[in-house]
């Protein structure tokens, strides 16, 4: 027997009140009205007033449409045949093709008990010197993209996604634009990789609480995948999108704002879907890469700033460049001290003089003279920007340190770079032997 | 059934009970499949029952039953809590992990202390005797330490042991003791006994000023900002700047018996790390795993929030239960703004009036209360334990102008700020020398502190000026006074956190690095150019450092000494 409740008290935003019982809390229900049928989710209980957050936005919604309860939170199937497959925020096929059939698993499952979490340990290529060399990604790692909006941040999760050896890709788009999603599905398709990606992809054209279920679709998809011992990398654009859309439910339940009007729970809500990053004890594992657009670059804002509070590090991305400061991957000495014995030397090396190559060009800027050395430094900087900065760059990470080498012996001798002497030693390149060796041998 | 649901808005539930209803005592909301989820009483309105639920409340109905429970909110306390994994309401994680799988499940609650372990009981009262809560009544040990077994911690007044357990071997549920009063009351015992973790615990003669000196082996903090045993402190600083990474090698090499880590609302990846870590450790001062001196509390952001802020709680009372054992015990939390945050969820919820950034008016008074659990006390036995607390603060967009921050800087006895300018510049640990400060007294002279200090603000200015004038403008006294300020920061200051011998520097060997490094200071250079002055001092300074890094004693470390002596004697002109 079917049940509805017509007793609607209440429509604000996108939150509808009506009389009801037996509603249970986080559980769904369906409002029909002229207009088709709409999800919902029950967000608040008094008495029998139930609160309903109707993911399609209350538009067009009456005070005398019928609501059904559903009994039971959102679920979404989890089955093979997910792969190759386009949803939309709410889980329904976007691309023509028929509802897919599988076991239904909840959405926003509890944490995973700690004790049963890896260490992790294995880097993901990625083909991006920035990423690889100087701030690499390791597997179950959960790193947000931070970036202006007008940056390629789609481009870049894009590519990573293509180069990184995933067996699944999922992708959640929020508030997406058509011609980004358009784009992604051109780019895995071209790539080879759409038959094992799945997209969940909310547009900027839906309505905008749509978006909230998108990162939870996601994940607990990944999750599965993970259970079943696959390697899953997750990519959500944009996470600024969803917080706004919380931000935008918190007001019309007026509660009191935190933080320029974002509610105080931004950071467990963030926390919760971030944390489903996992590598697990005898299973597979959850890499979750995500964009953050900054609003007016302010990495103060709270959306970038509860992320980095949460997440294992973060990308700059300025000017269309990863930035090597100020990015950071927390985890990276968990994998670039065994890939090869000049990483992390090469790493620090190349960082440290780009940061003195900045000073000369304040220096430069202000009027000061430049010195012989700060003149090397300039030149340094020019090559590190063009051949290992620049995101076009696409090298594995071996060819990428033999670059760094060389771009190091074009500018410096060695004893300039500050690299331990045994490294030197094993990795200066014998070919363009520097100046100083030059004297050597030829006194020799 | 007692009660039953009427509202329910996220983890906050209000329920309509029919009998007596203790504020702050347990309940459990029923779902429907029979799953109890354990909540606490947070507010009283007539026959109405707030709620805070320690799970996800999905799936509760109106109507939905509840159940009340005269007792509090309480910590199982006795022997077995060490090298244990608890959440924040002390469920044993691997135990949890055994028997639900990879995932918290809600509604599961385990014995915090395993029931099968038998302990090898010695009685230390005897039969007649008179006591009183606290007081020893025999011993077990406990992996390195001796644990005392204590009466229980909420008796009242005057009693005698009626009986009392022979040596043997017992479980924490066996009976060893029988107490009785003049009002004819009798009480059994065992090991095992609770605690409100809302209550300080505190069972002392009295309260001491706490003087001694707690070692980290953390150069910045020891020399510059001390802590000491039965103190606070507190580590704010923004995102990435290594607050978790100082608290880690805190945990590692502080000279204090019994380590408590309170993982409160961050990465549960960290929390892994030191899991992982931790057995494979040894104790240099015991020679043991580091593991059998620690109690990891765990509930990481993505686990319910209002068991984030009882975990607090329950590692402070684990913590105060070791004080009352003479021991010496550090609890670290990282990071008490989750806890806050956990309060402002709650308070939103209650419809209370809100502070700033919409923080509850009590946040302050909580703080403080926290802070204060801390201290050293001397016990009726006369020996003296102590509890020290460390709390990192992540404040929003790294601006200490805020609530949590403030209120904590008013009761914490030391302050050490990380800076994002330092922790950019690698400049590891960024504890920032201008802001920070130490209400104690360290292993250092107060005298040198100053000066130091001195020399660092000096320091710090004669460079701003420099940005402005460039180099050119600056004369070579001040040029050289900025070089020293920087070769203090390099060799003292800094330390690499992951080398085995720089990342861990003793008391003595800092006291004397540290006159090593005024006798430099104090050299008087005569510097003819500043190309000289810069020269002079990276000599030095790679010196020190490279010393910094040879094991105490070595033949490096003799030689590189001897080189830095031959350096003074020689006024760092070359011979
Ligand atoms: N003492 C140190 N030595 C070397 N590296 C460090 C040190 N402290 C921090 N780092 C680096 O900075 C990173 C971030 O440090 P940490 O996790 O302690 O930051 P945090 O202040 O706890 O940040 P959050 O508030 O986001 O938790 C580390 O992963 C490490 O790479
Ligand atoms: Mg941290």
């Amino acid at each position: 027997m079917r049940k509805y409740y017509d007793d609607v008290t209440k429509i604000a935003g996108s939150v509808l009140t009506v009389k009801a019982h037996g509603a249970g809390y986080d559980e769904l229900a369906v409002i029909r009205s002229d207009h088709g049928e709409s999800l919902a989710q029950v967000i608040r209980l008094e008495g029998n007033q139930v609160a309903l957050q109707v993911f399609a936005g209350t538009q067009g919604l009456s005070n005398r449409d019928k609501v059904r309860l559903l009994g039971k939170p959102m679920q979404v199937a989890y089955t093979d045949d997910l792969l190759g497959r386009i949803f939309d925020g709410s889980g329904r096929p976007r691309d023509a093709r028929g509802q897919v059939e599988g076991q239904m698993i909840d959405i926003g499952r509890p944490a995973v008990n700690p004790v049963r979490r890896r260490m992790p340990d294995k880097m993901v290529e990625t083909g991006i010197p920035m990423i690889d060399i100087f701030n690499s990604l390791v597997e179950s790692q959960k790193l947000p993209i931070f970036s202006i909006a007008g940056e390629p941040y789609n481009e870049l999760l894009a590519r990573i996604g293509l180069q990184a050896d995933a067996d699944v890709i999922i992708l959640g788009g929020m508030g997406l634009r058509h011609d980004d999603y358009l784009k992604f599905r051109q780019t895995f398709e071209e790539g080879g990789v759409l038959g094992r990606t799945i997209m969940f992809i909310h547009t900027a054209a839906d309505p905008t609480v749509e978006c909230l279920l998108v990162p939870d679709l996601c994940l607990a998809v990944g999750e599965h995948f993970a259970l079943d011992g696959k390697k899953v990398l997750v990519l959500l654009t944009d996470m600024t999108a969803f917080s706004d859309a919380l931000k935008e439910i918190a007001i019309i339940m007026e509660q009191i704002p935190s933080n320029r009007g974002y509610p105080g729970d931004l950071y467990t809500q963030l926390a919760r879907r971030y944390e489903k990053a996992v590598d697990f004890d005898e299973a597979g594992s959850m890499t979750v890469l995500a964009c953050v657009t900054m609003p007016g670059d302010d990495v103060t804002h709270p959306v970038p700033d509860n992320t980095g509070y949460i997440t294992e590090g973060q990308f700059y991305l300025r000017n269309g460049r990863i930035e090597p400061f100020g990015s950071l991957s927390r985890l990276k000495q968990q994998v670039n001290g065994k890939s090869r014995d000049d990483h992390r030397s090469i790493m620090d090396a190349c960082i440290q003089l780009y940061a003195l190559c900045r000073e000369s060009r304040e220096k430069r800027d202000m009027g000061f003279e430049m010195s012989p050395w700060d003149n090397k430094l300039l030149h340094y900087g020019k090559l590190f920007e063009d051949r290992i900065m620049d995101l076009s760059v696409n090298i594995p990470l071996f060819e990428a340190l033999d670059r760094c080498w060389e771009i190091l012996a074009e500018c410096f001798d060695p004893e300039e770079t500050g690299i331990r002497r045994s490294i030197i030693d094993k990795y200066w390149p014998k070919a363009s032997s520097s100046p100083a060796e030059e004297m050597e041998m030829a006194s020799a | 059934m007692n009660g039953n649901i009427v509202a329910v808005h996220g983890n906050l539930v209000v329920a309509q009970a029919r009998e007596r209803v203790v504020q702050n005592s347990i309940s459990y909301c029923v779902r429907t499949d029979g799953t109890r989820l354990l909540s606490e009483v947070v507010r009283v309105r007539g026959q109405l029952a707030d709620l805070q639920v320690f799970e996800e409340t999905r799936g509760l109905h109106v109507g939905d039953a509840v159940e009340f429970h005269p007792e509090m909110l309480s910590a199982t306390l006795g022997p077995g809590l060490l090298g244990q994994v608890y959440d924040g309401l002390q469920n044993p994680l691997p135990k949890l992990a055994d028997k639900v799988g990879y995932f918290l499940e809600s509604g599961h609650y385990l014995d915090a202390l395993p029931e099968e372990t038998t302990w090898e009981f010695t009685p230390v009262a005897e039969t007649g005797a008179t006591i009183q809560a606290g007081h020893t009544l025999g011993t077990v040990p406990e992996g390195i330490f001796t644990h005392q077994i204590m009466a229980p911690f909420n008796l009242r007044g005057e009693w005698k042991i009626e009986k009392i357990a022979t040596a043997g071997t017992y479980t924490v549920r066996d009976e060893i003791a029988v107490l009785t009063n003049d009002a004819g009351q009798s009480r059994s015992v065992t090991m095992q006994q609770t605690w409100p973790i809302k209550m300080p615990l505190n069972v002392s003669r009295r309260r001491l000023m706490p003087t001694d000196p707690l070692v980290t082996k953390v150069r910045i903090i020891d020399s510059l900002f001390p802590i000491v045993r039965g103190g606070t402190y507190c580590i704010p600083g923004p995102f990435g700047a290594g607050k978790t990474v100082l608290q880690q090698i805190t945990s590692r090499h502080a000279d204090v018996d019994i380590v408590i880590v309170a993982a409160c609302g961050e990465r549960a990846g960290e929390v892994v790390e030191t899991l992982r870590e931790f057995p494979e450790l040894t104790d240099p001062r015991t020679g043991r795993t580091l593991m059998e001196r620690t109690i990891i509390i765990c509930n990481t952001s993505a686990m319910p929030v209002a068991a984030r802020e009882a975990s607090v709680y329950t590692a402070a009372t684990l913590a105060e239960y070791y004080r009352q054992m003479g021991l010496n015990v550090l609890l670290l939390a990282d990071s008490t703004s989750r806890w806050a945050q956990a309060m402002r969820e709650l308070s939103g919820r209650l419809e209370e009036i809100p502070g700033e950034e919409a923080f509850p008016a009590y946040l302050e008074s909580r703080i403080a209360s926290f802070y204060e659990r801390a201290g050293a006390v001397e016990l009726y036995d006369g020996t003296i334990g102590t509890l020290t607390i460390g709390g990192t603060v992540s404040p929003a967009g790294g601006n200490f102008e805020e609530p949590v921050t403030q209120g904590t800087l008013k009761v914490v006895g030391a302050f050490h700020g990380l800076s994002r300018a330092r922790s950019d510049a690698r400049r590891y640990p960024a504890i920032d020398p201008l802001d920070s400060w130490s209400k104690y007294a360290g292993i250092i002279d107060r005298d040198k502190v100053a000066r130091t200090r001195a020399l660092l603000a000096r320091g710090n200015d004669i460079h701003q000026m420099m940005t402005v004038v460039g180099e050119e403008g600056t004369s070579v006294e001040d040029f050289t006074l900025a070089q020293c300020a920087e070769f203090f920061d390099n060799c003292m200051l800094q330390q690499n956190a992951f080398d085995e011998v720089d990342g861990a520097t003793s008391a003595e060997r800092q006291q004397f690095v540290f006159d090593k490094l005024l006798e430099v200071i104090d050299i008087d250079f005569a510097f003819e150019n500043k190309e000289q002055a810069r020269q002079t001092i990276v000599r030095i300074t790679d010196l020190v450092r490279n010393w910094n890094y040879a094991a105490t004693g070595s033949e490096e470390y003799e030689a590189l000494l001897g080189q830095i002596d031959a350096f003074i004697a020689a006024k760092g002109r070359e011979s």
